[in-house]
């Protein structure tokens, strides 16, 4: 492996790396040790302190400064003649375009989000780049190799969705505490603190809805006549105490339930709580933002502790009276960021009155902060294996010893005596829409949907575009790019809101649509079908795409990995298979690759699927961290929360 | 639980990692005193691991003198002359490691592995030692098993694109999550000596190629009096004929050594760095799972092979 033939392959390659984060720092020292002599790295990062527990070339110094420049000296600094070209910028940024791929041996990923994996993944494709691709998660992860036309590609096997939540469960029926913490986040943190005009289901429809609507048009304004104290106490009642009363009474709901308890504040802070006050103007002294604390201001300091209900009751009331005096500036503004210890410790105190009401055991403040702001588990052991992982199969890749890539994963429980388990890839799927020609379907209503709405649901969120241009026939119908002269964009601003069956060149049922992304060199065809109706509940987005499929996971869910750390993944895992125990075979057969399927198939896809198919759907925002799940195929795969709009 | 609890800036720095294995744990880790013996690739990697990880102590030593091949798979190591002027790898190494983390404390102690008695062992949780000759792996390892105090013992070394570890964790106790519950388990580990004196032919079946093709390479260089990684292509006849030799007196198949891995193991026994990044990684994870006595430790061989790929757990212990 270390032979000469390698090395000069080694010093011969030139590398692009993307991500300098976990994986990257782990992956770039590696590099260097190992002999590569030119390596690129992309990363629009910069550096935080939670990073420092395993991104070792960075330090406290740091932070704040270019993840991308900051690893490239640090890695100087022991290997000084190593070419090491940084970038701190984004991968989606034109500049990184199919030539610039080009100039590569090889790309490595160590990226934490979906977007740039699929968009790094379609210029691999468009360059004939050969990628390996990697992800971790606690002590779990994995390293696989992408070369067009030889192996599947990132895209081949569909791709997690983030995980949703029905509106109804997270307003009315919660029955997890990630529940809660949806609507402490998402609903009430966002009503009192963020954008007013925003539609927002705070308020359970009573059977009353116009009694119902005219109490909750001024509740959440503070009046003219009362405190700020007094204000948190009536919010307080009305979200905890009040609402719930107004679900109670809807009975059809708590047949086959656990009924809520109405909470309200005169029961467990009997008075108002000025006095409580008192010292706030001396450890809120501050106005720094990071220092406002509600914790502080009580005397609380353990955020790995549960609160009880009075202290979760002072700390919701505390959070608000320090919005609206140290941080009246923010509120109307405001949206939730788990770097806000403010909001945190707010919706932290929310989402346990609420878990309280509702019978569902209450979290700390440590927990909480990880499942609102879907914090990742990470540690740098796992890193630093997949790191090596990585470059064990770039060589290969340089070697273009074929039969010897592998899939490798990083499992927390041995598989067959293995901790470190290779895997043959797999072939390119026939039918995937991004490295194969396979058309698309969409069944659209043509003479209802706008433009807009095909471009906004299916060409960006579904196929991941972000330089589309929408072709039929000859006709351009719609494009994004930076030398378009003024008459085009007002053309193409027009063409938006106009009924497809009302363009220039009408699109109906039949027309071939052809969708292409310049920069990601993807183009595809699009047969429109025409169709009346759709339903509501299942089909939210009015439209229809096949030929196109992705699955939901327990992603939100993260009350229960964050605690048990990953076990929900590597539970479905191949357990020992005594048929395939045979040490000769140096790569796990195809049969096992069905047994990963069965496997895994019943864990996360189905503890979702009625959820997935909810109306409306309430997002789980994202982090900047990397995750391994297994898809649907028993794949880990990895995967980026995005906003869905 | 012993009451204490992190700091603010502990949790700060450690939040990610704390969201893996729990503040318990990182209350455990905070306490445990670690020493490594012979700082090459893989023991740089995993000192890295465990400085971040926020380990207590950790006392390093390696009083050899930077050579080029101690620099080759070491980043803890600076390339400029100027810099490592009479310092010894511990030292100059201690100065890396004590950058990555200003919360552990990281020292160098000028001792050689085979003076140290257990008065100066029974001060560390954790003892790892690499690139040694067998005598000295067998002694360091009894003299943790005299002592009162239950020490966790590795060993761990890697040559051309193979490593190997060896746990030796005694009586061990720990903790262990099933579904809902925690339930106690406990696990008895043989000595390094007592690992490899089971015959050959009690193993369970097919034991790794690396468990047989090291020990046979551990038997030449002690036989011939050479120091660990110290052999050459010259020597691979020699090499073939002492397997031969072997496989005869423990009844094994002779084509479970395949010639070509020995050819590979004696001709370069350099590291190979994307090698020690995964050998020291996972000895850090088990490093990390003694000291807070949570998870499946692994017992008591662990190999991994670049060219195939897996990365595999042996547990060879004599039978009870
Ligand atoms: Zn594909």
């Amino acid at each position: 492996m270390a032979s000469q033939q390698h090395l000069s392959t080694i010093k011969g390659a030139k590398v692009l790396m993307v991500g300098a984060g976990g994986i990257g720092c782990e992956l770039l020292k590696t590099l260097a040790l190992s002999g590569f002599q030119d390596i690129h790295i992309i990363d629009m990062d910069t550096i935080e302190v939670s990073n420092l527990n395993r991104q070792f070339l960075f330090r406290k110094s740091h932070v704040g400064q270019s993840k991308a420049k900051v690893a490239r000296d640090a890695v100087l600094r022991f290997r000084p003649h190593v070419s090491i070209t940084s970038y701190h910028a984004n991968v989606k940024n034109q500049e990184f375009n199919v030539d610039f791929f080009k100039q590569f041996s090889v790309v490595l990923n160590g990226l934490d989000n979906l977007d740039a994996r699929r968009h790094v993944n379609r210029l691999c494709l468009a360059a004939e780049i050969p990628l390996v691709e990697s992800g971790t998660t606690g002590f779990l992860g994995q390293v696989t190799v992408h070369v067009k036309g030889k192996t599947e590609c990132y895209e081949c096997q569909p791709k997690p969705a983030p995980k949703t939540y029905p509106v109804c469960t997270i307003t009315s029926t919660p029955s997890k505490f990630v529940h809660c913490i949806v609507w402490a986040k998402d609903l009430l943190f966002v009503k009192l603190f963020g954008d007013k005009n925003q539609e927002n289901d705070l308020n359970v429809r009573s059977s009353d809805p116009a009694s119902s609507s005219d109490h909750a048009e001024d509740v959440f304004e503070l009046k003219k006549d009362e405190t700020i104290e007094q204000y948190g106490r009536r919010v307080f009642d009305h979200v905890f105490g009040y609402n719930i009363e107004v679900a109670l009474s809807n009975e059809d709901t708590w047949k086959n339930r656990n009924k809520p308890r109405p909470i309200y504040i005169r029961d467990i802070l009997p008075e108002e709580p000025t006095n409580q006050n008192g010292n706030m103007d001396k450890i809120c002294a501050t106005d720094e933002q990071s220092l406002i604390s509600a914790m502080t201001s009580i005397g609380m300091k353990n955020p790995q502790e549960i609160w009880s209900l009075m202290e979760n009751s002072r700390i919701f009331t505390e959070a608000i009276v320090l919005f609206f005096t140290k941080r009246k500036k923010d509120v109307g503004n405001l949206s939730f960021d788990k770097d806000d210890q403010l909001a945190v410790e707010f919706v932290t105190a929310a989402a346990n009155i609420r878990a309280a009401s509702f019978g569902i055991p209450m979290h700390s403040l440590f927990e909480s902060k990880g499942i609102a702001g879907n914090i990742v588990h990470a540690v740098a052991t796992t890193n630093a294996i997949i790191a090596g992982l990585i470059v064990v199969e770039a060589i290969k890749v340089l070697q273009n010893d074929l039969n010897k890539y592998r899939m490798t994963y990083c499992l927390e429980h041995p598989s067959r005596k293995m901790l470190l388990m290779p895997v043959e890839p797999f072939e390119p799927n026939k039918s995937c829409y991004v490295c194969s020609e396979t058309p698309l379907s969409l069944e659209i209503n043509t003479s209802h949907a706008k433009l807009r709405d095909f471009v906004e649901k299916i060409v960006k969120a579904k196929l991941g575009m972000n330089f589309p241009l929408i072709m039929h026939g000859a006709s351009l119908l719609y494009e994004v790019g930076d030398d378009l002269d003024e008459d085009m964009v007002a053309n193409y601003a027009a063409n938006l809101e106009k009924v497809l069956s009302e363009l220039p060149s009408p699109v109906v049922s039949g027309t071939i649509l052809s969708v292409e992304d310049l920069q990601q060199e993807l183009s595809c065809s699009i047969n429109i079908k025409h169709r009346d109706e759709f339903d509501e509940e299942k089909e939210p987005d009015g439209m229809v795409l096949s030929g196109w499929q992705q699955t939901t996971l327990e992603k939100g869910d993260s009350s229960k990995t964050s605690l048990g750390n990953g076990e929900s993944t590597s539970k479905a895992l191949p357990s020992t298979t005594d048929a395939n125990k045979n040490d000769d075979a140096d790569i796990v057969a195809s049969g096992t690759k069905r047994k990963l399927e069965e496997a895994s198939s019943g864990v996360d896809a189905s503890s979702s699927a009625n959820e997935a198919n909810s109306l409306k759907k309430l997002e789980v925002l994202d982090d900047d961290n990397d995750l391994v799940v297994l898809d649907d195929d028993g794949d880990l795969v990895t995967n980026k929360k995005k906003r869905l709009q | 639980m012993d009451g204490e609890e992190l700091t603010e800036q502990e949790t700060q720095l450690y939040d990610r990692q704390i969201r893996v294995w729990g503040a318990d744990a990182q209350r455990r880790l905070s306490k445990a005193h670690v020493l490594v013996c012979g700082i090459k690739g893989a023991v740089a990697e995993f000192c890295k691991n465990i400085v971040l990880a926020g380990i207590g102590s950790l006392t390093l030593v390696d009083n050899r003198l930077v050579t080029e091949e101690a620099l080759s798979a070491n980043f803890l190591l600076p390339p400029d002359e100027g810099v490592f002027a009479g310092k010894t790898v511990a030292e100059l190494c201690c100065d890396s490691l004590k950058d990555f983390n200003p919360m552990v404390r990281v020292s160098v102690d000028r001792g050689e592995l085979s003076s140290f008695d257990e008065e100066f062992l029974k001060t560390f949780d954790v003892i790892v030692v690499s690139c040694c000759s067998l005598a000295e792996k067998k002694s360091v390892n009894e003299k943790c098993r005299n002592l009162p105090k239950r020490i966790s013992f590795y060993t761990v070394d890697c040559r051309d694109s193979c490593g190997e570890i060896f746990v030796d964790l005694q009586h061990y106790t720990y903790a262990k999550k099933k579904l809902e519950d925690t339930v106690e388990c406990q696990l008895s580990y043989p000595s390094f000596e007592e690992a490899i004196s089971v015959p050959w032919k009690a193993h369970p079946r097919r034991v790794s190629k690396l468990f047989y093709a090291l020990r046979v390479i551990e038997k030449f260089e002690e036989a011939e009096g050479r120091n660990p990684g110290e052999t050459t292509i010259s020597d691979l006849p020699r090499v073939l004929k002492l397997k031969k030799e072997l496989c005869e007196s423990q009844s094994l198949n002779e084509a479970h050594i395949p010639n070509a891995l020995l050819e590979r193991l004696v001709t370069n026994s350099k590291e190979f760095p994307p090698v020690c990044a995964i050998i020291g990684g996972i000895l850090g994870q088990e490093v990390i799972k003694a000291i807070s006595g949570k998870g499946d430790p692994l017992k008591n061989f662990f190999y991994f092979d670049a060219v195939d790929g897996k990365g595999v757990i042996e547990d060879i212990s004599s039978k009870p």
